[in-house]
């Protein structure tokens, strides 16, 4: 069966707003929703940022002096639910996703338009709501994990508004997952093929299954937590007979994909920026593809190698480290690939590349520690020590939050028309890189020394690394600055861009910038060779 | 192949230019369930689990009556084949025939519904009693749940297939469609939770 598109019915432009007041809107198109996205997501982000500074603040000193320490696991939990359910997984699949796929597989909009709005609204009711549970009667305190009993004995009336919360922003996931599927699947343009696709496609199609399979069992999960609360159940309460490695289990099994969902989309987005500016066709886009797959396969049976000291059967945790080692593979081909793309081409110095080798420094760092992690000796000595901090803190931000500004310094252009300026983007980039690996290279030190995290007080001797820390997170904190005026200055009076200032091949640049509502004029472009950079670029002049 | 939705902005660009999609609701469809279904499996996975390593306090009462679950399996599987027989005649016109056949599914699946509750309301254990009777609740509730979504659902149809008026015809099939695709995901996943909560 076809649907058909009736002309009387599309023409109803006076419906919706205009200008900036569409941002406001219940807009179905795919390119406003991705600005949504990632606005929404970047103002929560300022607002986890504020509660990390002020963890760092608190940690500048052994006593908790800054703050009483009840509040500084409320802080801890907050900024652990903000950054990771309201910035990192909207931004990286919902903005970018939004703004991008329609246009590397070729069509007008999104699979299901509605649902993609739907899935977006979700968002900002539900991070308020997480915001307003830190100023109820006793806040949520149990981390990001809310691990049972923790999560069932302290106050309660924040922990269910956090858990709702979550589970809202799980739901605006999953149909997010359900509409990027059906988009690359289905909604190709025709005569183009699955291996014509730009790579992050495929992150994306891959990040999706996770989604899918995953974020639902988070969701029974939280469902469960919250009759142990409510309702005085015994699921995860050994009091009552319930199981407490139960809920870890389950909850992994959402988490652990859930870094792949974090990681991979930047993986997606680093493997189309790298070509564009480095002028080489990206290397080895088969096994780029496959490694993606594989990671996909792997990441979902790797879950309890977070759980190597919950009194795990021996077997569990040989097949878990040996499980967790095998991603060690697909990720470095993926690693070596992006080093073979870079390598011999004409790069031009510019922010986007380097945020994005800054992501290959860090994330390859990030990677190391991960396998050392998956060792179970090794893990079971620094387990739930700021080792653990620093290996997390350089997969998510040294990895995807250094994707995220590259990418917003390579498509700002597309979006708006307007170039952003280079040297305030150098500075951003050369303050956060050395801001980041001041802050987080230091807690390896203190996690192999024995400092354990979640805790607000800790021993004397750490006090002098801790504020060397602190001082690096001052630095991320100030990196903000530059990059916030850079922004405003650019879309007010930036250079205009044109079309196509990097000279990239990738479909979304066939367009106009800012690209016309329903993306082209006439039909969609058919781009066979998303990467043939080198010798298309003569043949096309 | 692309997508022109009918209440985006505009249509300067393409108006003259007639596209077509396939219609790939039912796609999106199967993969909500297949998220669904992973809900449910997860719940699978807590009771199994609970069932191997966490051995109920002595005294627990956990025994389950088999003859009414045996019967809401029967009333769903029956309901299952009720419902193919209202998209059989919708298909060949016959509106009415395809709307009895709708209103009886629905009758069967608040049948279910009332057995399901009877249920509940004569067994020897309540919710928090101990850890099997928890995790019967969850299980069996978070279905029942399903089911009442399912009867609601199936109730708008049969009404969308009246004869004068309706959107559901056999030219729009896909409301009824999309609803009986659900409705048998929510029979599996009764026949799955019947095995493992009742007869195992």
């Amino acid at each position: 069966m076809t649907i058909s598109i009736d002309p009387q019915k599309t023409n109803n432009e006076s419906l919706q707003p205009k200008g900036w007041l569409r941002y406001f809107s219940f807009s179905l198109d795919h390119k406003v929703i991705g600005i949504q996205y990632l606005v929404c997501g970047f103002l929560f982000y300022l607002i986890g940022g504020t509660l990390a500074s002020a963890i760092r603040i608190e940690l500048a000193s052994p006593m908790s002096d800054f703050m009483p320490r009840d509040v500084y696991n409320q802080v801890l939990t907050l900024h652990g639910t903000i950054m990771i359910f309201l910035w990192i997984v909207p931004v990286v699949n919902g903005a970018f996703g939004n703004y991008l796929i329609p246009f590397y597989v070729g069509a007008r909009d999104m699979a299901f338009p509605r649902l993609n709005a739907v899935a977006f609204w979700l968002i900002p009711p539900s991070g308020l709501m997480l915001v307003a549970s830190y100023f109820v009667e006793g806040a949520a305190q149990a981390g990001w994990t809310a691990y049972p009993p923790l999560s069932i004995t302290t106050p309660q009336s924040g922990q269910i508004i956090w858990i709702l919360s979550v589970l809202l922003l799980g739901g605006s996931s999953i149909f997010g997952g359900i509409n990027f599927i059906a988009t690359i699947i289905k909604l190709r343009r025709p005569g183009l093929k699955l291996m014509q696709l730009p790579m992050y496609c495929w992150a994306m199609l891959g990040t999706s299954l996770l989604v899918v399979l995953s974020t639902p069992v988070l969701a029974g999960t939280l469902i469960l937590l919250s009759f142990d609360i409510i309702a005085n159940t015994g699921f995860f309460n050994p009091v009552l007979g319930g199981n407490v490695v139960v809920y870890q289990h389950l909850f992994w099994f959402y988490s652990h994909p859930a870094v792949y969902i974090m990681v991979l989309p930047a993986f997606g987005l680093v493997s189309e920026i790298l070509p564009v500016h480095a002028r080489k066709p990206l290397f080895g886009y088969t096994t780029m593809v496959f490694s993606i797959m594989g990671i996909v396969v792997l990441g979902l049976v790797v879950w309890a190698h977070h759980m190597f000291t919950s009194g795990t059967p021996p077997w569990m945790r040989l097949f878990f480290t040996i499980a967790t080692a095998f991603i060690a593979v697909p990720t470095g081909i993926k690693f070596f690939n992006w080093v073979a793309t870079l390598w011999g081409g004409k790069i031009s110095i510019n922010s986007a590349i380097l945020f994005s080798c800054g992501f290959i420094i860090n994330f390859v760092f990030g990677g190391i520690t991960g396998v050392a992690l998956a060792q179970v000796p090794f893990d079971i000595h620094v387990h739930d020590t700021y080792f653990v901090v620093a290996h997390f803190h350089y997969i998510v931000y040294g990895g995807t939050v250094f994707i995220i500004f590259s990418s917003i310094y390579h498509w700002f252009p597309k979006v708006t028309g307007k170039m952003l300026n280079e040297k305030l983007g150098i500075l951003h980039f050369i303050i956060t890189f050395i801001g980041f690996n001041l802050c987080f290279a230091p807690q390896h030190w203190l996690g192999l020394n024995g400092m354990p995290r979640r805790v607000a007080e800790y021993d004397p001797q750490f006090q002098f690394v801790n504020q060397i820390s602190s001082l690096g997170a001052l630095l991320m904190a100030i990196s903000t600055i530059p990059f916030l005026i850079n922004v405003f200055l650019s879309v007010r009076n930036g250079q205009n861009a044109g079309d196509n200032p990097w000279n990239a091949l990738t479909p979304e640049w066939l367009t106009s910038s800012p690209p016309p509502v329903e993306n082209w004029e006439g039909e969609a472009p058919l781009v066979e060779e998303p990467y043939g950079y080198g010798k298309e670029i003569s043949e096309q002049k | 192949m692309t997508t022109l939705d009918s209440s985006k902005e505009i249509q300067k660009n393409n108006s003259e230019v007639n596209e077509t999609h396939e219609d790939f609701r039912m796609f999106g469809l199967i993969t909500f369930l297949i998220a669904d279904g992973m809900t449910f499996a997860g719940f699978f996975a807590a009771y199994l689990t609970y069932k191997a390593v966490n051995p109920l306090p002595d005294g627990a009462i956990y025994e389950l009556e088999l003859p009414i679950p045996t019967l809401n399996t029967i009333l769903l599987l029956v309901s299952s084949a009720t419902f193919h027989k209202a998209g059989k005649a919708l298909l060949k016109d016959k509106n009415s025939d395809s709307q009895k056949w709708l209103f009886f599914t629905a009758f069967l699946g608040i049948i279910f519904l009332i057995c399901q509750l009877f249920e509940y309301f004569h067994l020897p254990f309540g919710l928090t009693d101990n850890l099997f009777a928890s995790t019967f609740f969850a299980l069996t509730g978070f279905h029942g749940l399903h089911v009442t979504l399912g009867t609601l659902m199936i109730l708008i149809i049969s009404w969308q297939s009246r004869i004068n008026g309706g959107r559901l015809t056999s030219q729009n099939m896909f409301p009824l469609e999309a609803v009986e695709l659900y409705w048998h995901f929510v029979d599996g996943i009764w026949v799955v939770l019947f095995i493992i909560l009742y007869l195992l």
